[in-house]
């Protein structure tokens, strides 16, 4: 375990040799190099984990210091790791995924001309995403953070001959430096506020310095959230991701489903001291989640290309994770991140094995019937699917109804009434996706006649992960007593739950009104001392003063206490009773199964067999079903609302602004300097005489002058 | 005019006059004519002005330095004679021609 600090460079050395040595590697030894470095990674992070897990819970924190890196003044931002459970569970999500996602690769990415390009970039994603999760300070993290940001749009845009491809790389990397302005100013207000970016002195600090629900700390947690919607894909910058498919499977799988899109959750649950001093913050990640969930779900019923669908399905996935923590249940969402890393992983690696059994196609319009031809595939593609949908004992039902019951215990009726729409809605694209795919009758022939079932460097790590999704949820088992693995592993790091957090958050708010009226109080007292000692005969007028004043602190004292049982933040208070109420827990447990249910049982009536009922509703519903198809325009909606009126004002700036005002007037000043130059050259005719003629007449100019001018010699 | 150290038949100013004239003719033929010979001749003209000048200011002030200027003057007119007519056949050789307008190499 002392060596933990070891496990980024381990994927750090494969990017290395992949990169520096190509010429001298295959492609099957790049591939080996590749997986055998995360896999020793994996090893040493399980190594660590029991290592960290012999340890008293409240002990589990590791530091590392490898050496300083920018300390300037007060500001010091050391090149040092932080293991504690979060981070943990965060190293061996990444390198044990990322190991099985490197070993599908070398049969999926087998015969494309870049395969050691490709391998090379995949162990620099692993470092940065192992740097990102392991820094000890913001701005270690930030490095991680631009370096997956690097690697996702470097793999976007692999197939870089594909304009398309090239697009959505750019489109990716420029929509996540919207939200990493957000990060750097956070980054930036959180030092100004706290003098520190290490992330224990930050939590030690922050409660005793920034006042709860104050100004400060919500514009800090609100930029910190903005960079977590940008790299995390949720409303508004969510775009990026649904185009982020043209990279190649594997990486949709490892990058844009199971870990750098989750490095947004991440953040909020590492600075999750910040957001429980930060109620409207908390409140709007709630509502940002929640919309998202819902919104990307609809879409997802829609789509015709099977990676799409996983891809809204991610986007929607993230924002059930972000509203666990907008109702203060951080462990709920990292443990859903953790299953989903899983069951999104298998669902993405499985459509990559349909994709390439059918040579490219990814339009499930034109599949149909693969059950027969890929029944490996076909079956750990199930798996995934129930375990998206929410089917008990796989694990998304575990991760997923924890988060719903979170939501619905912390008195959020209406969030956890959309969220399970978004989880019917879930289940309902699920269905659909696997019937399409697997089901039915072959709609294109030929593609039919061709299929065929990977190769078993691509199905072990397909079923390794269909296990996986299989068992993880019992890591987290509701109402069972002492089931509760995962949180417990997490409560040292992350607190006790949003109830905790809800009862840490209140009372300093409580503090803050009381502290905001005890100074307006004294200062009336000392008004009426005042009026007393000037005038003798207004004591009746000093006694009003002092009721008055008394009558401002009861009012204060009043708007905290409302403060703390109402408003639109519902935390703690309004429902009390359902904190630990195990037959509420129960009936919403049943009404989860219901909805998952219902919702395959609808996809099975309109996409199993006739596919006249599916396409009646369709008819029905022409533009609702155009609406979902396109997206909602979104992507047209921000093309007209920013991208062309940015084009506009470049045109105006570059086409008037630079090329008449800056090139014109550089220009300007050259071609008068030319002209100038062309007059006087003339005068250079290379006749001595012409020189002589103006020495002449020089020098008779200064005798004249001595002469009769003002000048003496 | 102030009083002559030695007598002079001729006023010094009338020399001056001829010098002036003399250097001014030299001077239009230098700057105007095209032929390098006669360009040549003209700077000789100026040169013997200014001995003109030299010996008739020596005369009037009684003292030699002037007149032995004079004397530097010829023998520096002697060589620059010798060197000017070498470019200048030089010139003609390459050129064939005298017309110093052909030589404007260094035109702009």
């Amino acid at each position: 375990m002392d060596y933990f600090w070891l496990i980024p460079f381990l994927p750090l050395l494969g990017f290395l040799i992949n990169g520096l040595f190509q010429k001298w590697l295959n492609e099957k030894s790049a591939g080996l190099i590749a997986s055998a470095a995360v896999g020793a990674a994996f090893v040493l992070a399980m190594i660590s984990f029991f290592g960290l897990m012999a340890l008293p819970a409240d002990q589990r924190v590791v530091h590392h210091t490898i050496s300083s890196w920018i300390e300037a003044g007060r500001f010091n931002a050391p090149l040092a790791f932080l293991l504690d459970p979060l981070s943990m569970v965060m190293v061996l999500v990444i390198t044990g995924v990322g190991f099985l996602i490197h070993v599908y690769s070398i049969g999926y990415m087998h015969g494309d001309s870049g395969v050691k390009r490709f391998f090379t970039y995949l162990n620099l994603f692993t470092f940065a995403m192992l740097v990102l999760v392991l820094a000890d300070n913001l701005l270690l993290l930030f490095v991680g953070w631009e370096g997956v940001g690097l690697c996702s749009y470097l793999l976007i845009g692999y197939w870089y001959e594909k304009k398309s491809a090239t697009d959505a790389g750019k489109k990716a990397f420029i929509v996540n430096r919207i939200g990493d302005f957000g990060f750097i100013l956070a980054t930036s207000l959180t030092f100004w506020a706290l003098g520190t970016v290490n992330f224990t002195e930050i939590a030690d600090r922050a409660p005793g310095v920034l006042e709860a629900g104050g100004g400060l700390i919500t514009a800090i947690t609100l930029l910190f959230f903005l960079g977590a919607t940008g790299k995390s894909a949720q409303i508004p910058l969510y775009t990026w991701l649904p185009d982020a498919m043209e990279g190649p499977t594997p990486v949709s799988a490892l990058i844009h489903a199971a870990t750098m899109v989750t490095a947004g959750v991440y953040l909020l649950a590492r600075t999750h001291v910040l957001y429980t001093l930060a109620p409207l913050t908390m409140f709007v990640v709630l509502v940002i989640g929640m919309a998202t969930a819902i919104f990307a779900g609809s879409i997802g019923l829609a789509q015709t290309d099977i990676k799409k669908v996983l891809a809204y399905s991610t986007v929607s996935q993230l924002g059930f994770m972000f509203a666990a923590c907008g109702v203060g249940a951080f462990a709920a969402a990292i443990f859903h991140l953790v299953t989903h890393a899983f069951f999104k992983a298998l669902l993405f690696l499985g459509s990559g094995s349909v994709i390439h059994g059918l040579h490219g196609e990814q339009e499930m319009p034109k599949m149909g019937g693969l059950k027969a031809k890929m029944p490996t595939t076909f079956l750990v593609f199930v798996i995934g699917g129930l375990a998206l949908s929410g089917v008990p004992i796989f694990a998304g039902f575990f991760s997923k109804d924890e988060i719903l019951w979170q939501v619905f215990s912390t008195g959020n009726v209406i969030p956890w009434v959309i969220l399970a729409i978004a989880a019917l809605f879930t289940a309902f694209y699920t269905t659909r996706a696997i019937l399409l795919t697997f089901y039915g009758q072959p709609r294109d022939k030929h593609l039919f006649d061709h299929a065929h079932e990977s190769p078993a460097v691509m199905t072990v790590p397909l079923m390794i992960l269909a296990v996986l999704s299989t068992i993880g949820g019992f890591l987290w088992l509701p109402i069972v007593s002492g089931g509760q693995k995962m949180k417990e592993w997490l409560t040292p790091v992350l607190g006790d739950g949003p109830h905790a957090a809800a009862h840490a958050m209140v009372e300093p708010a409580a503090a803050g009104h009381a502290a905001e009226a005890a100074p307006a109080a004294e200062h009336a007292l000392s008004m009426s001392e005042a009026l007393k000692a000037t005038t003798q005969h207004s004591a009746e007028e000093s006694a009003r003063v002092a009721t008055q004043a008394v009558h401002g602190a009861a009012d204060a004292a009043h708007t905290a206490v409302a403060h703390v049982s109402g408003g639109v933040f519902h935390y703690p208070g309004l429902l009390p009773a359902f904190g630990h109420n195990t037959t509420l827990e129960l009936i919403l447990i049943l009404v989860s199964v219901a909805i998952a249910l219902a919702g395959i049982f609808l996809a099975t009536r309109l996409y199993a067999g006739r596919a006249e009922a599916a396409e009646r509703l369709r008819q029905t519903w022409g533009g609702l079903h155009r609406l979902l198809l396109n997206k909602y325009f979104v992507d047209e909606l921000y093309d007209m609302a920013v991208v062309r009126p940015v084009r506009t004002a470049s045109d105006f700036l570059w086409k008037i602004v630079d090329v008449r005002g800056i090139d014109g007037s550089v220009n300007g000043v050259g071609t008068f300097m030319r002209g100038t130059g062309d007059e006087l050259r003339r005068w250079q005719t290379g006749l001595a005489q012409n020189y002589a003629v103006a020495i002449v007449i020089g020098t008779l100019l200064i005798v004249a002058f001595v002469l009769w001018g003002k000048w003496s010699l | 005019m102030n009083e002559p150290a030695l007598p002079m038949l001729v006023p010094v100013a009338w020399y001056q006059l001829l010098a002036a004239a003399m250097f001014a003719i030299g001077a239009l033929g230098v700057l105007f004519r095209r032929n390098i010979l006669v360009i040549f001749m003209c700077v000789e003209l100026m040169l013997n002005a200014t001995n003109i000048a030299f010996v008739s200011f020596a005369r009037h002030l009684g003292s030699l330095d002037g007149q032995v200027i004079v004397f530097f003057v010829l023998a520096v007119a002697a060589a620059e004679v010798s060197v000017g007519l070498a470019i200048i056949i030089d010139v003609f050789r390459k050129r064939g021609t005298v017309d110093l307008a052909a030589a404007n190499l260094l035109k702009g």
